[in-house]
């Protein structure tokens, strides 16, 4: 696996990626030159990177504080939100009761209900993970309880044949039937959990000690260092790419058994 | 028939409302209507008939997965124990997550028999028995669709039920690995004399196979007959005249009974 993971395919896509991302960056520039933008509206990409260099401290600390309140956020809502699927698939009442709400959940803007949870939970960081929670839950509750519900009929009959009881049945085939599922639901959570993270910092960064991307971006913002907060976007970016990217190695290796 | 019957059905019928829904048209559809057939022990049987004719119905009532809306199903004389009866789905139906092996056991422990080591030496004996004892720590997607079949098959026997239910077994599988799997099966029952109930819609895998055949036709049993073919019973039978004429037979009652 590790010797053919560096094939001609993928040099082919990092040359792909490179070629567009150095086009890019011409356009850039030839936009600043064309339409003599003041590096207020739009920096340089050097100006950029000058400015990446020399708040790389701030930048870093800032990209590993937004990094572990994604992370928390994401593995609470893993973990909350299979808890809750389990439930949904055991009781049909309940899951007719309670999923409604989540689907509300789903539904409420996060932008609005986040100065509402600062106000019960305070500036801090464990605001920022409730709302990461709260946006990544959804697809991970719809993922597994799908994965939970959806067993093949053959499977179902095989254990019934076998007087598997309830337990059994979760624990053998329900809860390994759903993995596929669950990786789904945490691959596109992965990608919001970044999002809910900085979200969240916008409003709660300003009032404490919490320091991280999103707070430091309202900040750069203040100031118009535009330069600085395009590096801050950059870092965020690849904090997004690196979880997403974390999720799908571990689903490679994971979900290599599940392929039928 | 001076057989012992194994497994007999008195009067079953399985109705359903036709349509479901929105789509309800408050008909009632019978699957199986007024079956009374029985099915000797320690031979093969087969039910064989059209698409929808209710076989598979039948048989997943004999498992007991399915209830009828009226009749009864008894076995007669067979112990009355977990795993005493095994079903083959037409798809192999393998847990994707674990090995040929832990598949094979897993019926041994769902019932919760023997320790860990028991079940893994009792599986390992019926992978061997169905001739894949080097592909035992192979996971389902390493194996191909006949090896998967056989990993089915050893997994129904390692209960060693008294009666083994298979659903079309080999009908996702080309005729080679059909008449080896066929072959297969033959060598087990030679084995073990387990009562079986094949369901089929093939011919010639009834002929070969089957000690009786049930002719099944919109949700009735319209014929039995007992198939004269001698035992034992190899692939090389498909090539004589007296095959060629039951298979004739056969055909003939089919088209007949439709």
């Amino acid at each position: 696996m590790r010797m053919t993971l560096f094939t001609k395919s993928f040099w082919l896509s990092v040359g792909s990626v490179a070629c567009v991302a150095v086009i890019v960056l011409l356009f850039w520039n030839l936009a600043i030159f064309l339409f003599d933008l003041p590096a207020i509206l739009l920096p340089t990409p050097w100006r950029v990177l000058e400015a990446a260099i020399n708040e790389r401290s701030a930048l870093l600390e800032g990209t590993l504080v937004t990094g572990i309140a994604a992370t928390a956020g994401l593995v609470s809502a893993i973990m909350l939100g299979s808890g809750l699927s389990i439930l949904f698939s055991q009781s049909e009442v309940i899951r007719r009761a309670l999923f409604p709400y989540v689907v509300f959940l789903q539904t409420v803007p996060i932008v609005a209900i986040a100065p509402l949870l600062i106000t019960w939970s305070g500036y801090q960081f464990r605001t920022v993970v409730l709302v990461t929670v709260i946006i990544c839950l959804f697809p991970i509750i719809n993922s597994v309880t799908k994965g939970l519900m959806s067993i093949p009929k053959d499977l179902d009959d095989l254990f019934r044949l076998y007087g598997a009881g309830r337990v059994q049945r979760l624990l053998r085939l329900q809860l390994p039937s759903a993995i596929p599922d669950l990786v789904v639901g945490m691959k596109t959570s992965s990608g919001l959990a970044v999002i809910g993270a900085i979200v969240a910092e916008f409003f709660v960064g300003n009032g404490s000690s919490y320091i991280g991307l999103g707070t430091l971006m309202t900040g750069w913002q203040a100031f118009q260092r535009t330069d600085a907060l395009i590096a801050a976007i950059f870092a965020s970016t690849a904090l997004g790419l690196l979880l997403f990217g974390s999720i799908n190695l571990l689903a490679a290796t994971v979900l290599s058994r599940w392929r039928e | 028939m001076s057989e012992t019957i194994a497994i007999s059905c008195d009067q079953v019928s399985v109705e359903f409302a036709g349509g479901t829904g929105f789509a309800a048209t408050g008909s009632v559809v019978r699957a199986i209507d007024d079956v009374s057939v029985g099915f000797a022990k320690s031979k093969i049987s087969a039910l064989i008939g059209p698409s929808g004719c209710g076989k598979t119905t039948l048989l997943r009532l004999i498992a007991g997965l399915q209830l009828p809306t009226s009749g009864s199903i008894h076995f007669a004389g067979l112990p009355n124990r977990g795993g005493n009866v095994a079903f083959v789905f037409q798809q192999p139906s393998l847990l994707p997550w674990r090995t040929a092996l832990e598949n094979v056991a897993l019926p041994l422990k769902l019932l919760g028999r023997g320790n860990s080591r028991d079940r893994r030496d009792h599986a390992m004996r019926l992978i061997e028995a169905v001739e894949l004892g080097n592909a035992a720590n192979r996971f389902p997607n390493q194996l191909s669709g006949g090896m998967k079949m056989r990993v089915s098959l050893a997994r129904a026997l390692v209960t060693e039920p008294s009666v083994l239910l298979l659903d079309e077994p080999f009908a996702a599988l080309d005729d080679m690995l059909r008449s080896q799997l066929g072959e297969l099966l033959l060598g087990l029952w030679h084995e073990r004399s387990f009562t079986a109930v094949l369901v089929t819609h093939n011919i010639a895998e009834a002929c070969l196979l089957a000690h009786q055949i049930h002719a099944i036709d919109r949700g009735k049993v319209v014929r039995s007959l007992d198939n004269p073919l001698p035992w034992p019973r190899h692939e090389s039978l498909r090539r004589e005249a007296r095959f060629g004429e039951f298979y004739g037979t056969l055909s003939d009652v089919l088209r007949n009974s439709g």
